[in-house]
C-alpha cells in the first residue's frame, strides 16, 4: 500500500502537466488533493504495517539482472517515520504556497516530483534504486530555487546542486567498490541492501569507504564543514521549498548515512565513530552560533537547521539504541519544527513585509500587526529551542542520552549549543515580533493582508503534529524501537561493537 | 485513583485557554473569569488541604500511570506536606496577582492567560514527582514569565526579560543532562525511587558503573545544584534577580517572588536533598559558605539600592538565603547523636515556614509598591517620597505591618520561620548561623531606612494630594495581613502539616 504514495504523487505531476496553462487555482487544487491523498496513504499504510521491526517487503520485481538491480520497495519502522513526515510536510508546504501566481502550476508540479521522489528513498532497499530516487530529488530543488526563489537564487540553487552531485558522487564511488566486491564474495551481483548488510567486508577496505559514503549523504544532512549549502539554500528557496529543504531533504542525506552507509560498513562506522560525533558537535555550536549573529531572519532558521542536524548526526554516532532512536525522532521533529519556522518567516512575514531584515522587521512590531504570526512563532521557537512538551526535547533528550553514555565531554559541550539556541531563537522572537524599537507609522493605505486560511491550517497541523509526539512519544517510538532492537534487524551488526569479522 | 491533582492543574491552564481566545475586547469579563478561575484554584487547594491527613508524612492524592514505558516516563503525581504548602501558597498568592493588575488595559487577554498558565505551570512543578513531566511545568513556568516581563515590563525590559531567560535556561540545561544521567545509570526519572536508591547508597554505585568515573557522583550533583541555585537563587547566580523583579510589573513581581523563587527551594528540598545527601555533605562548607554570602551580601546590596522595588528584590534573595542555610546545615553530620534529629526538624520545619511566610509578605510588600506606583505615576525611587505617614496613614500603617513581617518582628509570621531556622542551624554550624545574624541586623537596618525615608521625615509637597488606600484596596491587602498575624501568632497551622513530612525528610537524610 505504501507504494501508492510514490504513484500518486507522480501521478498528480502529470494531471498538473496537462492542466491549462494559466488556471492557478486549478493547480493548486489539484496540487493539494495529491498531497492530501499521498499524507492519508502514508499514515493508513503505517498503521497497518504489522510488524514495524522488520523490513516488510511492498514489492519486488527482477529490474536489470546483469547488475542485480531490483524494483524492491519495503519498509520498516524508520521508513514508516519518514514517510509519515514526508506526507506532512508535502501538505503543509502546499498550504504555504497557497499564494504562488507566478506559473502556478509547473510550480507545483516540481513541487510534487520532489516529493515523490523523497517517497521513494524513503522506501526503496535497492541500493541503485534508492540512488535513482536521490539524484532525482536534486532536479526539481535546482529548478523550485533558481525560479521562485529570492535572494541570490541562481547561487543558492547552483551551490545546492553541485554540492548534492559532489556528494552523490563520492557515496557512487563508494556503492561501487562495495558492489565489486560483493560480487566477489557472494558470488552473483546483488544491490539488495539487506544482502549488502549481511556482506562482510574487510576492515581496511571498510575504513575508506565508508567515509566515502558516509560524507557523500552527509553532505545533504549539512555535516560540519559541508553545511554551507544549506543556509543560502534554504534563504534563496520559495518558503515551500525552504520547508521541504530543511524538513525533509536534509533527512535524506541523514537517512542516507544510517540505511546504507552505517548498515553496510558497521566496522568503519565504529572506526570513525569519533570524529562524526566531533563533526555533529561542532556543527551544533557553530550553527547556533553562526545564527546568533545573524541579521537576515531566514539565515537564522537556516543556520538552526544545521545545529538541529547536528544532533541527528550525534545520535548516529553513539551507536546505541537509545540514541539512534533519538536520531529518528530527531529527523521527525527537526522536519515539522524547520518547516514550521519556515513557514512563518517566509510566508507569514516575508511575502508580507519584503524584508528579512531584523532592523526593518523591529520598526514594525508584527507581533502587534500579525498577531497569528507571532504566536505561532513562539510556540516552534519554543519546540525549536527543545522546550519539554514539544517533540524536539524527546528527540534530543534521547539523543543526549546516548551520547552522555559514549562521549559524555562532547555531550556537554553539545549543551552549550543547546544555550545558544535558546539565545538566537529569544532574539529573533524579540526583534522579529516584540521588538521594543520606536515603531515606523502604520502604512493605512496598504494594510497588511491578514493571516490566510491556509495558513492556520498549516500552521496548526505542524503544530499539533510536534505536540503530539512531545506528549506520547511513544506513537513514534513504537515504530522506531523494534528496528533497533531485534537481533536480527540490519542494524544489529551495528549495535554489537566491533561486529564480527 | 482520584484525579485532583490533574483537574487542580488543568483549571487554570483551560482557563488560560479560554481567556486567550476571548479577544481583548471584554476587558471585564476577561478579568472576572480570570479571578474567577484562580478562585476555584484556591478553592480546590484548600479542599485538598482539609482533605489532607497530616500524620502520615507520606504521599497523598497520588496519580500513577505509565506514560513511556520505554523511556522509564511514568505520569506520577503526589503531594505531601512540602507539596501541599507549595501549592496553597500559589493559589493565594495568583488571585492577589490577578486582582492587583485590575486596571491594566493593554491586551488584558493575553495578560490574564500567561498568569493563569504561569500558575498552572507552579501548580505542576509542586505536585509532579516524575522528571519528565515535573520539567515540563518546570519550563512552562518560564515562558509565561518571560512574556510577562517582556510585553507588560518597564523600560529595560527586554534585556531584563532575555537575561532571566537565559540564565533559568542555563540551569535547567545542567538539570536536564544531570537527570539524563541519573536515568542512564538506574533506568528511573522517579523523584521517590531515587531517593530510595540514594538512601541505600546504590545511587552512586551505579552512576559509577554506567560512566567509569569516581567523581561523577559530584558532577551530576553539580549540574543539578546549578538548575536550583540559578532559580532561587544563591549568590553568584542571582544577577538576573534584580532585573528581572524591577523592571517586571509589580503584579508579575509579587508572582515571581512570592512562587516562582520557591520554586527552587522546594527542588532543593524535593531533589537535591533526598538524592544527594551524600554529595551534598562532601561539599558543605563551601555550600554553607554560599548561603551565608547569600545572607549578608545580598542584605547589604539592598541598603545600598535607591529604588524600591530593586532593594525588595535583594531582601527576597537575602530572605531565601535563611532556607538554603537551613537546608543544607540539616544536611551536616550528626555530633551529638541525641538531639541533632530535632536540630534538622527545627532547621527544616523553620526552612517551610520560611518559604510560606516569605511567599506572603514578600507578594504583600511588592503589592503595596504597585498601589504606591499607582499613585505615583510610576515613580518608586527611595527618596522620590518623605512623609507620606502624614497624608495615606492606613496604607503607611498596613505596609508597615508588612515591613515588620519580613524583618522578623515577634508575634508577625516572619519571626516563628527564622527563629525555627536559627535554633536549628546553631548546633549544627555554629559559625555559619553566627555570620547569617549579621544580615539580620542590616536587613533591620535597610527596612527601617526604607519606613523613614518614604514615611517619615517632612512632606514632600508634590504629594500632598495623594489619596489614601480606597476600599477596595483595603480588602486586597487584607487576606496577606491577616494571614501574618494569624501565622504569627498560631504558626501550627503550618508546621501541624509539615511535620511528618519533615521528620521523614530527616530520617532520608540520616544513614
Amino acid at each position: 500500500m505504501l507504494a501508492w504514495t510514490i504513484y500518486i504523487t507522480f501521478f498528480g505531476v502529470l494531471v498538473l502537466m496537462l492542466l491549462p496553462r494559466n488556471n492557478a487555482r486549478a493547480a493548486r487544487i489539484v496540487a493539494l488533493l495529491t498531497a492530501i491523498a499521498g499524507c492519508v496513504v502514508a499514515f493508513v499504510g503505517s498503521i497497518q504495517q504489522a510488524n514495524p521491526g522488520q523490513v516488510t517487503t511492498i514489492v519486488k520485481v527482477r529490474w536489470i539482472a546483469g547488475i542485480g538491480a531490483n524494483y524492491y520497495l519495503a519498509a520498516d519502522g524508520i521508513s514508516l517515520v519518514l514517510v509519515v513526515l514526508t506526507g506532512l510536510a508535502a501538505v503543509s508546504g502546499i498550504l504555504f504556497s497557497w499564494n504562488i501566481e507566478k506559473r502556478t502550476k509547473e510550480f507545483f508540479a516540481f513541487y510534487l516530483a520532489l516529493i515523490g521522489g523523497v517517497y521513494g528513498v524513503f522506501l526503496s532497499f535497492d541500493v541503485l534504486l534508492l540512488f535513482v530516487f536521490y539524484e532525482l530529488t536534486i532536479i526539481p530543488k535546482y529548478f523550485l530555487i533558481a525560479r521562485w526563489g529570492s535572494t541570490r537564487k541562481e547561487y543558492g540553487a547552483m551551490k545546492l546542486a553541485l554540492y548534492s552531485f559532489v556528494g552523490s558522487h563520492l557515496v557512487l564511488i563508494g556503492l561501487i567498490a562495495a558492489w565489486v566486491v560483493a560480487r566477489g564474495q557472494l558470488g552473483h551481483a546483488s544491490l539488495d541492501l539487506i544482502e549488502l548488510s549481511k556482506v562482510h567486508f574487510s576492515v581496511g577496505f571498510q575504513h575508506w569507504v565508508f567515509p566515502l559514503v558516509f560524507v557523500g549523504f552527509a553532505i545533504l544532512a549539512g555535516i560540519w564543514p559541508f553545511h554551507t549549502w544549506a543556509p543560502t539554500g534554504h534563504v534563496a528557496a520559495p518558503t515551500a521549498g525552504s520547508m521541504l529543504l530543511a524538513g525533509v531533504v536534509m533527512k535524506l542525506g541523514a537517512y542516507g548515512c544510517l540505511r546504507v552507509a552505517m548498515v553496510m560498513f558497521p566496522e568503519g562506522m565504529h572506526e570513525w565513530q569519533w570524529a562524526i560525533a566531533a563533526l555533529a558537535v561542532a556543527g551544533i555550536v557553530y550553527g547556533a552560533g553562526v545564527a546568533l549573529v545573524q541579521r537576515d531572519f531566514k539565515f537564522v532558521i537556516g543556520y538552526s537547521s544545521v545545529s538541529h542536524m547536528g544532533f541527528v548526526l550525534l545520535g548516529l554516532a553513539t551507536l546505541n539504541t537509545i540514541g539512534l532512536d533519538g536520531a529518528v525522532l530527531q529527523m521527525f521533529s527537526h522536519g515539522i519544527i524547520a518547516g514550521l519556522l519556515f513557514g512563518v518567516v517566509g510566508r507569514m512575514v516575508y511575502d508580507r513585509t519584503h524584508t528579512r531584515d531584523f532592523n526593518d522587521l523591529e520598526t514594525l512590531q508584527l507581533g502587534k500587526l500579525l498577531p497569528f504570526a507571532g504566536v505561532t512563532f513562539v510556540i516552534a521557537g519554543i519546540a525549536s529551542m527543545g522546550l519539554p512538551g514539544f517533540s524536539g526535547f524527546v528527540a534530543e533528550f534521547q539523543v543526549l542520552m546516548g551520547a552522555w553514555l559514549v562521549f559524555p565531554k562532547l555531550t556537554i559541550l553539545s549543551g552549550i549549543g543547546i544555550l545558544i539556541g535558546v539565545a538566537y531563537t529569544l532574539r529573533a522572537i524579540q526583534k522579529g515580533f516584540y521588538s521594543d524599537a520606536p515603531p515606523k507609522p502604520v502604512n493605512h493605505d496598504h494594510p497588511m493582508e491578514p493571516i490566510s486560511i491556509p495558513e492556520r491550517f498549516g500552521a496548526v497541523m505542524l503544530i499539533g503534529a510536534s505536540l503530539i509526539i512531545g506528549l506520547f512519544p511513544g506513537l513514534l517510538m513504537n515504530w522506531i524501537e523494534p528496528c533497533f532492537n531485534s537481533p536480527l534487524s540490519m542494524f544489529a551488526r551495528l549495535l554489537v561493537k566491533g561486529g564480527s569479522q | 485513583m482520584n484525579h485532583w491533582l490533574t483537574i487542580l492543574t488543568l483549571v487554570p491552564f483551560l482557563g488560560g485557554i479560554v481567556i486567550a481566545g476571548l479577544g481583548g475586547e471584554r476587558k471585564n469579563l476577561i478579568r472576572g473569569l480570570a479571578l474567577a478561575t484562580s478562585l476555584v484554584g484556591l478553592g480546590g487547594a484548600l479542599c485538598l488541604w482539609l482533605h489532607f491527613d497530616p500524620k502520615s508524612g507520606g504521599l497523598q492524592f497520588v496519580e500513577q500511570i505509565d506514560w513511556v514505558p520505554s523511556l522509564g516516563i511514568q505520569y506520577f503525581l503526589g503531594v505531601d506536606g512540602l507539596g501541599l504548602l507549595m501549592v496553597l501558597l500559589t493559589a493565594i498568592v495568583t488571585p492577589l496577582a490577578i486582582l492587583a493588575s485590575w486596571r491594566l488595559d493593554d491586551r488584558p487577554h493575553v495578560y490574564h492567560a500567561l498568569i493563569l498558565w504561569l500558575q498552572a505551570g507552579l501548580f505542576g512543578t509542586f505536585t509532579a514527582l516524575n522528571f519528565f513531566h515535573w520539567f515540563l511545568f518546570w519550563e512552562l513556568g518560564l515562558i509565561p514569565a518571560f512574556f510577562l516581563i517582556k510585553l507588560w515590563g518597564g523600560p529595560k525590559r527586554g534585556p531584563a526579560a532575555t537575561q532571566f531567560f537565559i540564565y533559568t535556561m542555563f540551569g535547567s540545561v545542567a538539570l536536564l543532562f544531570s537527570f539524563l544521567a541519573l536515568r542512564l545509570a538506574t533506568g528511573s526519572f522517579d523523584f521517590i525511587e531515587l531517593a530510595a536508591l540514594a538512601k541505600s547508597g546504590v545511587l552512586v554505585t551505579k552512576l559509577q558503573a554506567a560512566f567509569g568515573w569516581k567523581s561523577i557522583g559530584l558532577i551530576v550533583f553539580f549540574g543539578a545544584f546549578l538548575g536550583f541555585a540559578v532559580k532561587v537563587p544563591l549568590i553568584p547566580f542571582h544577577t538576573w534577580l534584580p532585573a528581572a523583579y524591577s523592571e517586571a510589573p509589580s503584579p508579575v513581581t509579587m508572582l515571581l517572588t512570592g512562587v516562582m523563587s520557591k520554586m527552587g527551594a522546594y527542588g532543593f528540598l524535593r531533589i537535591l536533598l533526598p538524592i544527594f545527601p551524600d554529595q551534598i555533605r562532601q561539599v558543605l562548607t563551601p555550600l554553607l559558605w554560599l548561603a551565608v554570602a547569600t545572607i549578608v551580601l545580598s542584605a547589604c546590596a539592598a541598603f545600598a539600592q535607591k529604588d524600591l522595588k530593586r532593594m525588595l528584590a535583594y531582601s527576597s534573595i537575602n530572605h531565601l538565603g535563611y532556607c538554603l542555610l537551613a537546608m543544607f546545615a540539616a544536611t551536616a553530620v550528626a555530633t551529638s547523636v541525641n538531639n541533632s534529629d530535632l536540630q534538622k526538624a527545627a532547621a527544616l520545619d523553620g526552612a517551610l515556614l520560611q518559604m510560606f511566610n516569605h511567599g506572603l509578605t514578600a507578594s504583600a510588600l511588592f503589592l503595596f509598591v504597585a498601589l504606591l506606583e499607582r499613585r505615583s505615576g510610576g515613580l518608586r525611587g527611595l527618596d522620590d517620597f518623605g512623609g507620606l505617614r502624614k497624608i495615606i496613614p492606613v496604607f503607611t500603617g498596613l505596609m508597615g505591618i508588612s515591613i515588620f513581617s519580613s524583618l522578623g518582628l515577634p508575634g508577625l509570621n516572619g519571626f516563628v520561620g527564622e527563629f525555627l531556622i536559627f535554633k536549628g542551624v546553631f548546633p549544627l554550624a555554629p559559625w555559619a548561623a553566627a555570620i547569617s545574624s549579621i544580615g539580620l541586623l542590616v536587613t533591620a537596618i535597610f527596612l527601617l531606612t526604607l519606613i523613614q525615608r518614604v514615611f517619615c521625615g517632612p512632606l514632600n509637597e508634590r504629594w500632598a494630594k495623594m489619596p489614601d488606600l480606597t476600599t477596595a484596596e483595603r480588602f486586597l491587602v487584607l487576606p496577606s495581613i491577616v494571614l501574618m498575624f494569624g501565622l504569627g501568632i498560631w504558626p501550627q497551622f503550618i508546621l501541624g502539616a509539615v511535620d511528618a513530612t519533615v521528620m521523614k525528610l530527616v530520617q532520608q537524610l540520616n544513614f
